[in-house]
């Protein structure tokens, strides 16, 4: 279909990669334009991934540099592993944009501007002293400036919308001009504008003359002499969506719920960036999903261990802030030994701190943020697709061990995507629940009496005649329950609930080493640094050195194999988004001289800060 | 309230667990825990079906007394857990039990929006208007100027009114019983199953130890008849031991009148019990020097409770969209196939 659009004298180019970063206002629909890019990337059959960034305010005042919301994307003919570092492509809607953005712009990079929006107040507001369209600060990059504005205003002239209206339609004329370039299809889009504004046909019609003239602007005009084409990139067969962290999330959960039999009941309090988590649930209410918003942090958790309690699969989620109030209720959790998911989707912190940006900083606040001796397992997806995997494991995990379980997941996987396999449910490893029975009229009933594999112990449902108990957060006495004081019942109850705990490792494969098995550096990541690591290691590789790369999934336990993994390698550095935490587990546990590379700027790894970090330890 | 079928009559021994009691002697704790075994063969409920649940303090040991289910959980949180339990199965008989300082202090905000959600669960709060456990201080029920350990010169923050709390968090059941009259306690007991939705009944407690004496006159037979008003639905408010006092309603302004000529029974307000203003009128009488101290029940009117008000959201959700297909979720919106 492109090509028959295409004016014979206009040349296509194939390249392997591109990176294009949309930005401008908040205001300005630039994640919508964003995300549209992302489906019709996918639908052609590119490797994708992406990555919004967005400021916490809802609306900043317009122009200023607080309000500039931008969405990155990489897509290529080969496979790929993060949103890509530099930018090749940047379309900014205000001078804001530019000014925020223009550092992370390729030389020689193309720049794809409103001019409509570049006058002297918003300059001035972005901090600009003249208008780079204008002067030759810009003279290092292509630069486009595009009337956006005015553009979309004759071409939705004789519709008599609201001038607003008109002026919010620049995002598809944008978007549309995207397409061209980058020859991906409109029917995608043209499709959704008309299920979005299914009630407001003005909307369908206005956005799609804005898509259509970007589009045309591209295909007619003598600005733009080439398009290109990024051919599909070679993944396993199968049908695919893009698929957000988040969203993983919750499609996790519901087959954890349908596989084990239990209804789920998700107990959440809104907050960035894990809201969307409850949002998606709350709509499942045709899967008998329960979803609570209850009034705080704190008793969103208490819901879920009273739902855990009478024999729900109960999850929260939250992010840092949330998770501080939740540790008394966690310890109450780890105390009476009941099943239950606990996602963090960190943010930046600590307090309040930037809670759109990303962060790695809560793996000691998962491992060690209650009170006492309180061990939970810790899982850390290591991509948005496989936020469904780890969510479905830590379900299995929960159930199985009787345990509290964390998920680790971060700003970066929960917003960002990824082209995803969708997956068999009939594949995913079987969930078996057990609930305790009567032991008959002659027996007594003891709820911490325990499986001799697992350690777990009986899951008992008020509504179960004959297992009636009591449960709480004073110390248990093993097998009976009931409250003890007793020392060497206390020494034997911390053991156990270490050793159940301990013992999840038996569950986990070999660990997966990209490269040798042994060699002159090992990068040892975890969780949602796996793409900018092994992007980093590849090309590390290609260039000939003995690099390898292993990521944490578990990180509490460890993998029963990551020790003698190690010893294997001259030297482990261990890339962080935080000031090195897993680091400090890694020396203790092993006594290795592990290195760091680890940054808190709230952005992920660039590719060529791990390279950089690797070529100067090597 | 929770339907009632049982196979085999239930007796007050079945309810009593194996584990020893251990309040102290004299509480009042333990003709609560005494009445409440007494009462619950009557209720009829399945004792599977019955769940304690407790937040932190004297009171809140009180589950493992008790031959049921039971949590005891932390402090303040006892109503967030109870939700999560009647929502995974609205079934359960739910009961909170919890003190002053743990529903009105520490999990203040857990108690309104308990109350407000209106779940079918029992809240019974034993008030000693004071912090036993902690052994002493001060507590959000506790009157203006208290002297206690955390307060040598006098408390200094004004008692929370409970009922009047209650009522003000949209609570569809407002009761208050005082653990020395056993008969009226046993009453409101099956008056608080009774009521499905959130029904809420505050017991005077009296705290030997630490706050001795805090509800005296409204137990010492000498003064008690003058100082009680003891609510029957659709009866008139009489009190005082000659049972020559009433309450008169002067518009929206409650007074007390003497039987004696000039007003007569008919003058005095008849308690209607779905009266949310009346309620608030008799809440109002808690603390206050000029009227008798309610008991009974305040205030009750059903209205939908939130579990159910849920699970029809779930049925007709399933009947508008049909049953969840996680496979037909798993390939909405864009998907590609890769060859």
């Amino acid at each position: 279909m492109m090509k028959n659009q295409k004016i014979k004298n206009k040349e296509i180019i194939n390249v392997e990669s591109v990176v294009i970063r949309f930005a401008g206002d908040s205001g300005d629909g630039i994640q919508l334009a964003g995300s549209r890019f992302t489906s019709a990337t996918a639908i052609v059959g590119n490797d994708l991934g992406t990555y919004p960034d967005y400021p916490a305010e809802i609306r900043a005042p317009a122009g200023t540099l607080a309000g500039v919301s931008a969405y990155q994307i990489q897509f290529s003919s080969k496979d790929i592993y993060t949103p890509g570092d530099m930018v090749d492509v940047l379309v900014v809607m205000n001078p804001a944009a530019l000014k925020v953005h223009l550092s992370d712009l390729k030389p020689g990079g193309t720049i794809i501007a409103n001019k409509s929006n570049f006058k002297s107040r918003n300059l001035k507001m972005a901090g600009w002293e003249s208008d780079p369209l204008e002067d030759d600060s810009l003279s290092n990059y292509k630069v486009y400036d595009i009337e956006i504005s005015r553009l979309v205003s004759s071409a939705l002239e004789d519709m008599n919308l609201p001038s607003k209206t008109v002026e919010r339609t620049k995002n598809m004329f944008a978007l549309g001009l995207m397409f061209w370039i980058y020859t991906r299809p409109l029917e995608p889009t043209i499709k959704w504008l008309k299920v979005k504004f299914k009630s407001r046909p003005e909307l369908v019609e206005g956005n799609i003359r804005a898509l259509k003239a970007g589009y045309n602007f591209g295909d007619i005009t003598e600005i733009f002499p080439v398009s290109y084409q990024v051919g599909p990139a070679p993944l396993k067969k199968g049908t695919y969506r893009n698929i957000t962290g988040n969203y993983a999330i919750g499609l996790g959960l519901l087959a954890a719920s349908q596989k084990s039999g239990l209804p789920l009941f998700f107990g959440g309090y809104p907050i960035t960036p894990a809201s969307d988590i409850l949002h998606q649930l709350s709509h499942y209410r045709n899967f008998g999903v329960k979803t609570f918003q209850a009034e705080d942090e704190i008793a969103s958790i208490g819901s879920v261990i009273g739902a855990a309690f009478a024999g729900n699969l109960a999850v929260t989620a939250s992010s840092g802030p949330g998770i501080a109030l939740k540790g008394e209720a966690l310890g109450l959790a780890i105390m009476t030994e009941l099943p239950m998911v606990i996602i963090n989707v960190q943010r930046v912190g600590p307090s309040t701190g930037m809670p759109t940006k990303t962060e790695q900083a809560d793996l000691f606040q998962a491992l060690w943020g209650r009170n006492s001796e309180s061990p939970m397992p810790v899982i850390a997806p290591i991509s948005p697709g496989d936020c469904f995997y780890a969510t479905y494991e830590a379900c299995r995990i929960a159930l199985k061990y009787m345990t509290p379980v964390f998920i680790l997941s971060d700003a970066l996987l929960a917003n960002g995507s990824e082209p995803w396999l969708i997956p068999e449910i009939k594949q995913l490893s079987p969930i078996d629940v057990k609930f305790a029975v009567d032991p008959g009229e002659d027996s007594v009933f003891h709820p911490y009496e325990r499986d001799k594999e697992t350690l777990a112990r009986k899951w008992a449902l008020p509504g179960t005649a004959g297992v009636e108990h009591r449960i709480g957060g004073l110390e248990k006495e093993n097998i009976t329950g009931n409250v003890n004081y007793n020392p060497d019942n206390h020494q034997l109850m911390v053991n156990l609930r270490a050793q159940k705990v301990e013992s999840i490792a038996r569950e986990f494969p070999a660990m997966d080493i990209y490269g040798d098995t042994t060699g002159d550096l090992l990068v040892l990541g975890w969780g949602s640094t796996f793409g900018a690591i092994r992007a980093a290691v590849e090309k590390i590789r290609d260039e000939g050195m003995y690099v390898s790369h292993a990521q944490l999934r578990w990180v509490n336990p460890f993998p029963s194999d990551l020790g003698e993994i190690l010893v294997k390698f001259q030297k482990i550095l261990i890339p962080e988004l935080n000031t090195g935490q897993l680091i400090k587990l890694i020396r203790s546990e092993f006594l290795i001289d592990a290195v760091g590379v680890n940054i808190s700027t709230g952005k992920p790894f660039t590719k060529s800060q791990i390279i950089e970090k690797i070529q100067s330890i090597m | 309230m929770v339907e009632s079928i049982t196979s085999k009559p239930l007796t007050r021994k079945d309810f009593i667990s194996d584990q020893d009691v251990r309040w102290c002697p004299g509480c009042g704790d333990y003709s609560i825990l005494a009445q409440v075994q007494k009462t619950f063969p009557e209720l009829g409920i399945p004792k599977e079906k019955i769940v304690f649940i407790s937040g932190i303090g004297c009171s809140s040991r009180f589950p493992y007394y008790m031959k049921t289910f039971g949590f005891h959980t932390i402090h303040g949180r006892a109503p967030t857990i109870a939700s999560g339990v009647k929502l995974a199965n609205p079934d359960l008989s739910v009961w909170v039990i919890t003190g002053d300082g743990d529903s009105l202090s520490i999990g203040g905000n857990h108690f309104i929006h308990l109350m407000r959600r209106n779940f079918d669960i029992n809240v019974i709060m034993f008030n000693n208007e004071i912090y036993g456990l902690t052994k002493g201080q001060y507590s959000p029920t506790s009157e203006l100027g208290k002297v206690t350990k955390s307060t040598p010169f006098g408390s200094l923050d004004r008692p929370f009114n409970p009922p009047l709390l209650a009522l003000g968090a949209a609570s569809t059941f407002v009761a208050r019983s005082i653990d020395k009259m056993t008969h009226h306690l046993q009453d409101m007991l099956k008056r608080t199953h009774q009521h499905k939705g959130t029904s809420f009944l505050e017991i005077y407690q009296n705290c030997n130890i630490f706050n001795d004496g805090a509800f005296k006159n409204l137990t010492d037979k000498e003064v008690k008849d003058d100082n009680l008003l003891i609510l029957e639905n659709g009866k008139p408010m009489i009190f005082g031991s000659k049972k020559n006092k009433g309450i008169h309603l002067d518009g929206f302004k409650p007074e007390v009148v003497k039987l004696n000529g000039k007003f007569s029974v008919n003058d005095l307000v008849v308690h209607e019990e779905s009266d949310r203003n009346l309620g608030g009128i008799l809440s109002n009488f808690t603390h206050s020097e000029k009227f008798p101290t309610p008991i009974g029940v305040l205030y009750c009117e059903e209205k939908p409770t939130y579990e159910d008000l849920l699970y029809d959201q779930i049925k007709s959700a399933k009947k508008r969209l049909g049953e969840g297909d996680l496979e037909a979720l798993l390939h909405s919106g864009d998907t590609w196939i890769i060859k």
